[in-house]
């Protein structure tokens, strides 16, 4: 295996455009392969493939203003954590996997959950903590699952998802299953030996694992130049022996155009695959944070990126979407999100007697 | 060497071991063993050796130190339909694992509200009394056993090294296989195999009617010897083997209390919030008015395991120290 690694090796320099834009202040991350800007994507229409994009990350905005209203009101509890501002990466990400690839998320899933296409009934009844939800009430919002579209979590470890997706992903090429595991985490995971390891064993084994670093800067509190030592983290993906690269996270085209190419040379057999995500969470890490540590300068200069509506402007400059159309989106939205909530409200709350079941397979058959 | 042979054949615990993988491993492609020097070096304690000339590297495979990553490997693989049997040197370094153990094996059936069984087994040495100093001398099977949505067994004879493996890979669930390291050169007949291994039952190694010694794993010889001893003092021990540590076997130790009113518990780790305290706390909860005289627990000393050989052997539980807590609950 040594010499094809050795390859790969030098491959990796597209690390380097990250190398470029990390260590300075970056709020104008560049993207990472702006040529192909205006080529019609997967055999369809631009104009129809950029509504899709766009009612997918309006669908993940939406649905989490919704959820924040409910917290408000106490009907969800818990730790809840908030894409807003990231749906360019989930919704990009999503758009070169297949139903046969397999998805491992963080805490902050709600955006990974709903593009991969968890129905957002089954997602806010998990919420809701119901039956009807997609864990069955049993994990709440940092454990949303659904193992028939291979959505393995929801997991609430930092890095913890990390080692399970490149099991996911060993299985398949044991079998020789043509098919990419996706793992999204989070900057702070980056410092986690979990990361470290799971890239090692991933180049060593070569194995079809898609690493999706969300970096929105900042764990929690500590901003990331206060917690990576190096922050150019494509670069030090590519010292495991991966091609890896930076891309303006938030920009949902370049997202995707990133993580086809990435995804085709997994699944040629090419080996994993590092992409470092240059994002912001516009709210607060979660509920319970007062967001103290950031400027607030600093937050508004991002929200002028917005995701949404940097593609909304692309859009209408290129006359592809009237404000007629736009609202339709909206309404359609609204009128699924308003459904969702009715259909958690009205979900009945498993009884009390049912409590130790899901412990071991056998408590799960038996009632 | 072939697997089920009827004659009663002599043979090791490792051997044991290594044939029901070779046995598992012929009989289903999906199991295969992962782990650090599984593969060329044959185990470092030499249980797979042989195993990577049958099977080859993809099925025996070498993984590099880092437990966390390839236990979580471990839990991927089996969520996506293989039966790893992941190895970890031992139960010390499986601390570094814990997070994927816990966090993932032990709660993703839960978590997914019943969509993600983990069918993973692992296997690891445990224990002490090879003068390996603290840091490669812990019993930490008991905090595995305190885990819901695991089971943890603890084989400590060749038969149960031979045949506890197949139930384990066939339960849909994780399961960790404790060895005890002193276990491995135990030589002896394999009988031939009548049903298989219930996972669920403690087996009753020795009959007796005056005293339970109830332990598991590496501390079983001892208590057998300790038996022999108590029997030339005319006290008949009864011994319980638990080697289910979760579930345990409530109604074993039950019948097995209730027949002899007395009961020591022989557990390698350390006394405070052991096994052994929780045998103790269910006899009390379930078979207290059974008893003649407090239960008895022998334990390691609440010592960070020494080397000097002395030392280690009176932090460790031993066969006297079994027969003088045997007699002090019996006279
Ligand atoms: C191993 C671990 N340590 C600490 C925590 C508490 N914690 C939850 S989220 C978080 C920050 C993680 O930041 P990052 O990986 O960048 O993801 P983000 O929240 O920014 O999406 C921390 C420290 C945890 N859940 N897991
Ligand atoms: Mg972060």
């Amino acid at each position: 295996m040594s010499p094809a690694r050795g390859t790969r090796k030098r491959k990796a320099s597209p690390s380097t455009q990250g190398a470029s834009t990390a260590s300075t202040g970056r709020t104008t991350a560049t993207s990472a392969a702006a040529a192909s800007e205006r080529e019609p994507v997967a055999g369809r229409p631009r104009t129809e493939h950029r509504r899709e994009l766009l009612h997918a990350m309006l669908r993940i905005r939406r649905f989490e203003e919704r959820c924040v209203e409910l917290y408000s009101a106490a009907k969800i509890r818990g730790f809840v954590h908030l894409y807003i501002g990231e749906e360019a990466v989930a919704v990009g990400v999503n758009e070169a996997l297949t139903s046969e690839d397999a998805v491992v998320a963080t805490y902050r899933e709600h955006g990974h959950a709903l593009a991969r296409g968890i129905p957002a009934e089954a997602v806010m009844a998990e919420m809701y903590g119901k039956t009807t939800g997609c864990s069955g009430g049993r994990g709440g919002s940092m454990h949303l699952f659904d193992a028939g579209r291979r959505f393995y979590g929801g997991n609430a470890i930092v890095a913890g998802g990390l080692p399970l997706a490149a099991g996911l992903a060993l299985a398949d090429r044991m079998r020789g299953q043509p098919r990419v595991t996706c793992c999204f985490f989070g900057d702070g995971a980056y410092a986690e030996g979990e990361f470290h390891e799971t890239a090692n064993l991933a180049a060593l084994w070569n194995l079809p694992l898609l690493l999706v670093c969300e970096n929105n800067l900042y764990a929690m509190g500590t901003a990331i130049e206060r917690h990576e030592a190096q922050t150019d983290l494509a670069l030090r993906a590519a010292s495991y022996g991966m091609a890896a690269w930076a891309v303006d996270g938030m920009d949902v085209e370049a997202v995707e155009r990133a993580a086809r190419r990435a995804a085709e040379s997994i699944r040629g057999g090419g080996g994993p695959r590092f992409l470092e995500m240059r994002t912001y969470r516009f709210r607060a890490h979660s509920m319970y944070d007062p967001d103290r540590y950031r400027d607030k300068t600093e937050v508004e200069q991002w929200k002028a990126g917005d995701p949404v509506t940097r593609l909304m402007d692309r859009t209408r400059e290129d006359g592809e979407l009237g404000e007629k159309e736009l609202t339709g989106i909206e309404r359609r939205i609204t009128e699924e999100i308003d459904a969702a909530v009715e259909a958690a409200e009205q979900a009945p709350e498993e009884s009390v007697e049912d409590l130790l079941r899901h412990v071991t397979s056998r408590s799960t058959e038996v009632t | 060497m072939g697997t089920g042979r009827a004659d009663e054949r002599k043979t090791t615990y490792r051997e044991a071991m290594r044939e029901a993988m070779r046995e598992a491993l012929r009989a289903d492609d999906r199991v295969f063993l992962m782990g650090e020097d599984v593969g060329r070096y044959g185990g470092c304690f030499g249980v797979s050796l042989g195993l990577l000339e049958e099977f080859g590297p993809e099925r025996i495979r070498d993984a590099p130190l880092s437990e966390s990553a390839f236990v979580g490997a471990g839990i991927g693989a089996a969520l996506s339909g293989l039966r790893p049997i992941v190895e970890i040197m031992t139960v010390n370094s499986s601390l570094l694992a814990l997070d994927q153990i816990l966090n993932n094996a032990a709660t993703l059936l839960h978590m997914s509200g019943g969509q993600l069984p983990v069918p993973l087994v692992i296997r690891m040495t445990t224990g002490a009394g090879r003068q390996l100093a603290a840091q490669h001398s812990h019993s930490l099977e008991g905090w595995y056993a305190h885990i819901p949505g695991i089971r943890v067994l603890a084989p400590a004879t060749i038969g149960d090294a031979r045949h506890m493996l197949a139930p384990a890979l066939a339960d849909p669930d994780p399961v960790l296989i404790f060895e005890h390291g002193s276990l491995y050169n135990t030589a002896g007949e394999l009988a031939p195999l009548s049903s298989p291994v219930d996972l669920d039952r403690a087996a009753v190694r020795r009959r007796g009617t005056d005293i339970s010694l109830i332990t598991y794993g590496g501390s079983l010889p001892k208590a057998l010897a300790a038996a022999d001893e108590l029997a030339a003092d005319d006290i008949s021990a009864e011994v319980v083997d638990l080697r289910t540590l979760r579930p345990l076997d409530d109604e074993t130790i039950d019948a097995s209390v209730a027949r002899t009113h007395r009961a020591v518990i022989v557990d390698e780790a350390w006394r405070s919030g052991s096994l052994a305290a929780e045998v103790s706390a269910r006899i009390a909860e379930r078979s207290l008015y059974e008893l003649d005289a407090p239960v008895e627990r022998v334990c390691s000393a609440e010592v960070p395991i020494p080397y000097a050989r002395l030392l280690e052997q009176a932090a460790l539980p031993r066969t006297a120290d079994i027969v003088a807590a045997a007699h002090r609950a019996v006279d």
